[in-house]
């Protein structure tokens, strides 16, 4: 970066910083809001004591929302489609880049172009929905992970990043009688370890935000991924209990309780971030997007 | 000579046949691997796609596609002639404009300022800080957002009494749908396209900056001059993928903002394909709707790839 020690320049780096800063407190506050909103008595929320940091700690909110097995319930249904949907797409889509990876596969740039077509141009969710219904999926967790088992555009970024290994490792493996399954498990994906690592934290983050394929095809409630319980409570203000949605005696949620299913909505992504950060700082993956 | 030419042309096809098939045996296990991810595609990509044809039916999932009857363009009329089809048109397009225009440049602009910080430690500060919420669900930036905006003890609210206001509906309230609508768009991926561009500027040569230094040139002229016309072609992809994007990825974000009372400003087109579809269980009529949205999509698309290729620019395709 070239220095520019003008006065105008300085003030420019100045003022580029103040808004930089502003546009990122921004962006993060209103988590912080809720994490802190979350630790309060929902009688400190309603006094509007504070913004940021509580006055009054309190885990009353946690304590409820645990207090019944529905959100466990939800959680568990999350943790499990997050991750055998992440294995299964990581395998479809790895075996699937590494194909199409290889240049002197005769019909290579046809499959290429229908799975770039269907980044274009799709059936829609009606003929989805009814080609999963006849499939028998409806009401199955499966329904959640085999829709969408393989994003075009990770395997894209997959496919780039393994056309740039050198040609001569895996002819020299080749040279040495080792099978095409061999070159990838032994060969290809350990040298990619930083791109599947990345994929697989993006699959793994979409996985964790299920929510349309929940509603479009789970009718049952004890089926509900934590996303549209979230929903549920905070969107539609109903109870934390699906037998009591019909029930009008039962108050809404407070703000606290709120403000805590979104925490624990949030959390795995928050901790798995900083991992994917690392990946991002390292322009690992740019180059293959360019490609 | 001719006959030689003859044979030549034959004997060139049987080797080209005969290799074919050899590449074809050696690569045979490549294919293997390529099964599974072909099935998917097909099963679940190409077959809805050819399922488009029930718009042109009456559809009866007893009956299947061959067992139901053929009504033509029957849906489709029943769409145009709708007395709500232009008000959900002209929703879909405003939600899409704003898009273009307000959300659009954000990421380019933020990427130009955090190119010229100098301070590695808080560009990646700062970057790390602005993408975090595109890894949020829909649902979880909307909830964000309705915990802060309610009227009931949100935080937006208090503080606008505080000030002296009174206050926003801004969940129910037709006026502040769109508003609240693109604000959570620019919050929620602003930081994700930063990324991309950061990643073009990255590339450019600095001794172009060297340069128009040396020519007097301020550091806002060489951001003009240098920076912009550098990713002017990553500009230009996104574009057009955000076009053939826009009459899509709006869904999830729209059907948890929609109730009862913005639905005049917040039926889009996609919350109608599944309200008549799945609600009520239109099949054709709402696969036809559907169906004439994704048509749309392609065709801004390709239109849009052709201008960019007028103007020189590579298209994606």
């Amino acid at each position: 970066m070239v220095e520019d020690r003008s006065f105008a320049g300085r003030l420019f780096s100045m003022v580029n910083f103040a808004l930089l800063a502003l546009v990122a407190l921004v962006t993060v506050l209103p988590f912080i809001h809720v994490v802190a909103g979350s630790f309060t008595t929902n009688a400190e929320l309603a006094a509007k004591k504070f913004i940021l940091i509580p006055t009054v700690w309190s885990l009353d909110a946690y304590r409820f929302i645990f207090s019944t097995s529905t959100l466990f319930r939800a959680m568990t249904v999350s943790i499990g489609t997050t991750l055998v949907g992440t294995l299964l797409s990581m395998l479809l889509t790895s075996l699937m880049a590494y194909g199409l990876s290889r240049r002197d596969l005769d019909g290579r740039r046809v499959i290429m172009f229908l799975v770039v077509f269907t980044m274009l141009f799709n059936g829609g969710m009606i003929p989805t929905f009814l080609v999963v219904k006849e499939l028998g999926l409806i009401d199955t967790y499966a329904a959640l992970i085999l829709p969408s088992a393989i994003a075009a555009f990770n395997l894209i970024i997959l496919k780039n990043f393994f056309q740039n290994i050198p040609d001569g490792l895996e002819e020299s493996a080749k040279i040495d009688g080792c099978s095409d399954f061999g070159i990838l498990f032994r060969i290809v994906l350990p040298l990619s370890m930083p791109a599947i690592a990345t994929i697989s934290l993006f699959y793994a983050v979409t996985y964790w935000n299920t929510y349309m394929s929940a509603i479009l095809y789970l009718n049952k409630s004890e089926m509900w991924p934590i996303q549209v319980l979230l929903r549920q409570i905070v969107v539609l203000a109903s109870g934390m209990d699906y037998s009591s949605s019909l029930d009008s005696e039962v108050p809404p949620p407070e703000q606290s309780v709120k403000m805590a299913v979104i925490v624990v909505a949030t959390l795995p992504i928050l901790l798995v971030y900083p991992f994917l950060q690392k990946h991002f700082a390292k322009g690992a993956m740019l180059g293959s997007i360019k490609g | 000579m001719e006959e030689t030419a003859a044979v030549r042309p034959q004997a060139a096809a049987v080797r080209s046949t005969s290799e074919l098939r050899k590449r074809l045996w050696r690569n045979r296990w490549i294919y293997v691997m390529l099964l599974p991810g072909i099935l998917y595609f097909l099963i679940f990509k190409y077959i809805p796609m050819f399922g488009l044809v029930i718009s042109f039916q009456d559809y009866k999932p007893f009956k299947g596609i061959t067992g139901s009857e053929w009504v033509g363009f029957a849906h489709f009329e029943r769409l145009f002639t709708h007395p709500d089809f232009w008000k959900i048109l002209s929703n879909t397009l405003i939600l899409f404009g704003l898009n273009l225009l307000f959300y659009f440049p954000v990421p380019i602009v933020l990427a130009l300022m955090l190119n010229e910080v100098r301070s590695a430690f808080f560009k990646r500060l700062f970057q790390t800080l602005v993408y975090l919420p595109h890894f949020m669900s829909w649902v979880i930036i909307v909830s964000i957002s309705y915990v802060m905006l309610t009227m009931d003890g949100g935080i937006i609210n208090e503080l606008l009494v505080k000030l002296g206001f009174s206050k926003i509906n801004f969940l129910l309230s037709p006026e502040w749908f769109r508003p609240t609508y693109i604000l959570q768009v620019i919050w929620r991926e602003a930081g994700w396209g930063t990324i991309i561009y950061l990643a073009a500027i990255a590339s450019i040569d600095p001794g172009l900056y060297e340069a128009a230094r040396m020519d007097g040139a301020g550091r806002l002229r060489q951001i003009w001059h240098i920076t912009l016309p550098a990713i002017r072609s990553v500009i230009i992809v996104l574009l057009i993928l955000k076009i053939g994007d826009v009459l899509e990825l709006g869904f999830e974000h729209v059907y948890l903002l929609l109730n009862s009372m913005n639905r005049s400003v917040a039926e889009i087109i996609d919350t109608y394909v599944y309200t008549t579809g799945l609600r009520q269980m239109q099949f054709s009529y709402s696969a036809a709707v559907g169906f004439f949205k994704s048509a749309v999509g392609l065709v801004l698309v390709m239109l849009a790839n052709r201008l960019a290729k007028k103007f020189g620019e590579e298209g994606i395709y």
